[in-house]
């Protein structure tokens, strides 16, 4: 099987199961509004703070609401022990894993594309002015955070005390990409002019995307089969 | 036998951690221009890289046991790492509490403190998946992983006053491409590493014999449970 087609047909799998049910997509955007609700009573959101602050408002509410989408892609196998017939179907692990990741971006994009504009809404920041380079940005950072989310989910599915460790493991480890997105959006949202100092962050977004990636696809194996 | 090894270390590293202290309280001048607090840097910085060697070598016994599955480099693994996290411990706080005299501010975001904060909660949640894995060759296994995983961001601390401007001080070991610091005034950073590199190496011992006791008692367990 080719390697792509076969991640093809489990990412296919995954989204259409999902788009069936809704049950993980319904729930992490009423979270995520649900946040974005929130932070408007932990401050003042007028334009210099919304202005300062846009990154990493945006990115906590993606990150937090992240975790719901990713808990559930694996957790879902686990009933009737889908999980285990996945493993022992012709796909290998890294096709598996690559898969899943496919179907969880794909999950998140949708995710942050209804919470953009309605956090514009909110809190009146103009997103749209340098949209290109924005929707670079949520491109390599999401991949960064599916990547990383995919990988520590399928390391917990087994575990009993999944949902409490699944957010021990992500958030420290996505730290340097969540840092660089939140600079990076912050200076994309507060609409100034992005310098040759803000470029380190959009490699070090990519030298993430690839290193976690490649790491991913290498242990998939390992933390499936063993 | 092995008793007797372990406490001719610790003889050994105690009489060198005396000898250090003295060194350090009694031997060397006061800093031009931040006085007696910058001794701390003789337990900071071999803190530093104490937890770091210790990290290193949980990332090759984590290698070793996924290339031969053999359950002596998971004890191994875990140890170094849970002496390694308290080294991370002892670097963070001394680092805090030098930042409190020469700063003013018992902490702040900069990427070198930030990415080294990171790599101790990375290591903290590695010794909790340890705990919230009860089968010992699935928790090996996962572990073994997670282990790869966090030595990245070991990577991302090491180079990080490279990539970034921070407010952290730059390197100060000549080795390293720093010069801020007079060679009589280094060397006692490099003895005080070896010091704490032999505690390490005795914690690390003591901690794997409490390991391999464990999977013992595992076995017999199962070999109850079994009949």
């Amino acid at each position: 099987m080719n390697f792509f087609r076969g991640a093809a047909v489990i990412a296919a799998k995954d989204l259409r199961s999902e788009l069936r049910t809704k049950e993980a997509l319904n729930a992490t955007i009423s979270f995520a509004l649900a946040i974005l609700l929130l932070f408007s009573f932990a401050f003042d959101p007028d334009a210099d703070m919304v202005k300062q602050i846009s990154g990493g408002l945006l990115w906590l509410v993606f990150a937090f609401s992240s975790a719901l989408i990713l808990n559930r892609s694996f957790a879902r196998e686990v009933p009737n022990d889908c999980l285990d017939a996945l493993i022992s179907s012709p796909a290998s692990g890294a096709q598996l894993f690559l898969g899943k990741a496919a179907a969880n971006y794909a999950l998140l994009l949708v995710v942050e594309a209804v919470a953009l504009p309605v956090f514009g809404i909110f809190y009146d920041a103009h997103w749209t002015r340098q949209l290109g380079l924005l929707v670079l940005v949520l491109l390599l950072a999401t991949w960064a955070l599916t990547v990383i989310g995919t990988t520590f989910s399928a390391l917990t599915v087994n575990l009993r005390l999944r949902e409490l460790m699944l957010p021990a493991l992500v958030y420290p480890a996505l730290v340097p990409a969540l840092m660089a997105a939140i600079q990076l959006t912050n200076v994309l949202v507060g609409s100034d002019t992005l310098d040759r100092e803000n470029y380190i962050w959009f490699r070090l977004l990519a030298g993430f995307d690839v290193i976690f990636t490649l790491l991913g696809l290498a242990m998939a194996e390992t933390v499936f089969v063993g | 036998m092995r008793n007797r090894v372990l406490y001719a270390f610790a003889v050994v590293s105690a009489a060198l951690l005396a000898m250090n202290l003295y060194t350090i309280f009694m031997k060397l001048p006061d800093e031009l221009n931040q006085g007696m607090i910058y001794r701390i840097i003789y337990f900071h910085l071999p803190a530093a890289l104490t937890c770091f060697t210790a990290f290193f070598c949980g990332l090759v016994a984590s290698a070793g046991y996924l290339t031969t599955k053999d359950m002596r480099y998971d004890a191994v693994a875990a140890s170094v790492t849970e002496v390694g996290l308290a080294f991370a411990t002892v670097n963070l706080v001394t680092g805090s509490i030098w930042g409190r005299i020469i700063w003013g501010i018992w902490w702040t975001w900069d990427a070198r403190l930030t990415s080294m904060f990171v790599c101790w909660l990375l290591y903290v949640a590695y010794l909790m998946l340890r705990r919230a894995i009860e089968e010992p060759v699935q928790r090996a296994r996962l572990s073994a992983v997670l282990s790869i995983f966090a030595f990245t961001d070991v990577i991302i601390v090491w180079k990080s006053i490279e990539w970034w401007r921070t407010q952290h001080p730059g390197p100060v070991l000549t080795i390293r491409g720093g010069g801020g610091m007079a060679p009589g005034m280094q060397a006692p950073i490099y003895w005080n590493w070896l010091a704490m590199m032999l505690l390490g190496a005795i914690l690390v011992a003591v901690r794997m014999r409490q390991e391999n006791m464990r999977r013992e008692i595992d076995s017999l367990r199962r070999e109850a449970y079994a009949f």
